[in-house]
């Protein structure tokens, strides 16, 4: 009479209805659910948020009204100018809280948890990454907002503001594959922010976000007219305001690609090698 | 809290199983299977292997059960550096029983049990869970391990229910059946209560707990347990030793690593010593026991004038040895049964002595290891006092 005998059969069961027989889009639900996860500490930590809901509107107003008279004669002139570029920078910095956020995330034990179910690897980064576009969208939201009260004016469509919206967002979440990477190989949260910040402060100033990049000298406009952070701000300019947007969109959607292309096979291989 | 548990046991195995309750019987009565004859002839550093008792059964079953292995390793090396984790590590439990790893800190304990799982890939040796390669096929082994210990853990900004919940997803549960299984696992682990708090807020008892049901979401076959109870009160390691034998009881096989010889005892069927990377001992825990020496008994009469007769009560329900003064009036004697303690209680009533500490000693790990050794466990943790000058 022994337990053994008695329940192995069911054990197998029981087992079949909790195995995967696996179905389609594992990668997505599972990276959906982490992506929930992830939603819910932001919920439950507001101040996580101060980034992208402060820093657009202090770096508007500090830069609107220190150097708007000096830069474009008058503050309305230079906030027209300014908010997209504004908008493009938040949102870039915006992204190197997740290499942060894993870093410290990664040293407890959930990540642990995670790597002993039968979900793809890759889920649970894919999940973090896909979780802060609602920062993201919140930037946005928070930048525009604040821009309105100033004074800003889309003077396009309706349609169009939205596209450049979205254009920022996806860039953003290209971009973040750079932290996730940089979070995997180096040892301190501290360290991520540090080197992060040191990548992006030259692209958002060595760029138009402040100034039009034909007052610069002539070798920095050949950084400024490479770099992605000036085909974003082009983008969204020409979205928002209707200035040419020449190919600008299409460099932007390139490097977009380019960086997932890069930075998020490096960032998994980095991420299978940790421990 | 203890009772909590304890009361839940019956819904346990209808849980784990997914079906009617099989046995009434609650728990293995570690005592009544060590009464089982065995192979004893170990000893210290040479490791040997005992035919598995595993279950209350003759010995066909015995047969049977050696061969259906659910996990086994064989010559498992893992270096970090230099540091040399494990030097060639064999470990085999078979299905439905519980092994006992045994070991001090930094004996590689965590390290197999990584390796085990599918955590760790090995750098030499082989390893199969379930029936799979860990290296190969880990995506097979993950489907029917869950893993509980110090790094396996949950989210702490996540509630007790929002873990669970995610774990259900993950395994492929469905929306409705990952919600089903969150209460049924708050319910059967008494968090009902706190399932809407965030894990960050539980106490160290709930914590453990909430852990422990997040590795039996997906109901596994193998349930790996690094030092399950390490830092919990004693009332505490007991509700979690009930919820550990009412998962073997519903045939699940466990491994457990453990510092506490009086853990390994309660619930385990075999015991594996395991120091700096290499077996010194397998046994069952009686024949382990035998080795190290078995229990002790203590007793500190009121009356230090009493002393003298104390001793010869001592000396006659102990197991042969004279018992002597360990520590300013205190008297130990080796004792190989339990009942000594009740027998000993009845004699000293009735010789009218009255005594102020009375208790029954396992040998700590350090004995252990000096038994097994010869020298103690360096990287011996401190979190339990040592009672007897080794």
């Amino acid at each position: 009479m022994s337990t053994l005998i008695d329940t192995a059969p069911t054990r197998s069961q029981g087992l079949s209805t909790t195995t995967p027989n696996p179905r389609p889009f594992r990668l997505v639900r599972h990276s959906s659910a982490l992506a929930k996860r992830s939603l819910i500490k932001t919920w439950r930590t507001p101040e996580a948020l101060i980034d992208v809901t402060l820093q657009p509107v202090l770096f508007l107003i500090i830069f609107v009204y220190v150097f708007g008279g000096a830069v474009a004669g008058s503050t309305h002139d230079y906030l027209q100018f300014l908010l997209p570029g504004i908008l493009a920078q938040t949102i870039a910095t915006g992204a190197i809280a997740i290499g942060v956020n894993l870093n410290t995330d990664i040293a407890k034990g959930i990540f642990d948890r995670f790597r002993s179910l039968p979900i793809p690897r890759s889920a649970p980064l894919v999940g973090a990454v896909l979780g802060d576009v609602v920062r993201y969208v919140i930037v946005t939201v928070s930048t525009l907002a604040i821009g309105y009260v100033m004074g800003f004016r889309i003077e396009t469509d309706l349609f169009r503001a939205i596209a450049g919206c979205l254009l920022a967002v996806l860039f953003a979440l290209c971009l973040s594959w750079l932290p996730v990477l940089v979070s995997m190989k180096v040892r301190t949260a501290g360290a991520v922010q540090g080197l992060m910040f040191s990548l992006i402060m030259p692209l958002s100033f060595g760029s138009n976000v402040f100034v039009a990049a034909d007052t610069l000298p002539g070798w920095m406009q050949a950084f400024v007219n490479v770099n992605p952070m000036t085909h974003l701000v082009a983008s969204v300019r020409g979205l928002f305001l209707g200035t040419p947007l020449g190919n600008h969109v299409w460099w932007t959607l390139a490097w977009c690609a380019g960086f997932v292309a890069v930075f998020m096979p490096l960032a998994m291989r980095a991420y299978r090698k940790k421990i | 809290m203890r009772s909590g548990v304890g009361h839940h046991i019956g819904r346990w195995q209808a849980l784990c199983r997914g079906q009617h309750i099989v046995t009434p019987t609650v728990g293995v009565d570690v005592h009544t299977l060590a009464a089982l004859p065995h192979g004893t002839d170990i000893s210290p550093c040479q490791p040997v292997s005992v035919a598995c008792r595993g279950g209350v059964s003759g010995p066909a079953q015995t047969v049977r059960m050696t061969a259906d292995l659910v996990i086994e390793a064989e010559s498992l090396v893992k270096t970090f550096g230099k540091t040399r984790a494990l030097q060639g590590v064999d470990l085999a439990v078979p299905r439905g029983t519980v092994l006992g790893v045994l070991g001090p800190n930094g004996a590689g304990k965590t390290t197999a049990v990584r390796i085990l799982s599918t955590l760790l890939t090995p750098d030499g040796g082989t390893a199969r869970t379930s029936g799979f390669d860990v290296v190969r096929d880990a995506e097979r082994v993950r489907q029917s391990i869950g893993l509980t210990g110090q790094y396996a853990s949950v989210d702490e900004d996540l509630t007790g229910r929002q873990n669970l919940e995610l774990f259900g997803t993950l395994l492929e549960l469905g929306r409705t059946g990952a919600r089903r299984r969150a209460a049924e696992l708050l319910d059967w682990f008494d968090l009902t209560d706190a399932a809407n708090r965030p894990a960050k807020t539980y106490s160290g008892g709930m914590r453990r707990r909430l852990d422990l049901a997040a590795s039996l979401v997906g109901s596994p076959d193998v349930i790996f347990l690094d030092e399950p109870t390490t830092g919990l009160d004693p009332a505490k390691r007991e509700a979690m030793w009930d919820v550990v034998r009412s998962l073997v009881n519903n045939g699940s096989t466990v491994l457990l690593t453990t510092q506490y010889l009086e853990e390994a005892d309660a619930l385990a069927d075999a015991i594996t010593v395991i120091d700096h990377g290499r077996v010194i001992a397998h046994d069952t825990p009686d024949g382990l026991k035998r080795v190290v020496g078995g229990q002790t008994l203590e007793v500190r009469p009121s009356d230090p004038a009493q002393l003298p007769r104390t001793a010869e009560i001592l000396t006659q329900v102990g197991s042969g040895a004279h018992a002597d003064e360990i520590r300013k009036g205190v008297l130990a004697v080796p004792v190989t049964d339990d009942a000594a303690l009740t027998e000993s209680v009845a004699r000293f009533a009735t010789a009218g002595i009255a005594v102020t500490e009375l208790s029954l000693h396992l040998p700590s790990l350090d004995e252990v290891f000096f038994t097994l050794t010869g020298r103690t466990a360096a990287e011996d943790d401190t979190t339990r006092p040592t009672e007897v000058a080794a």
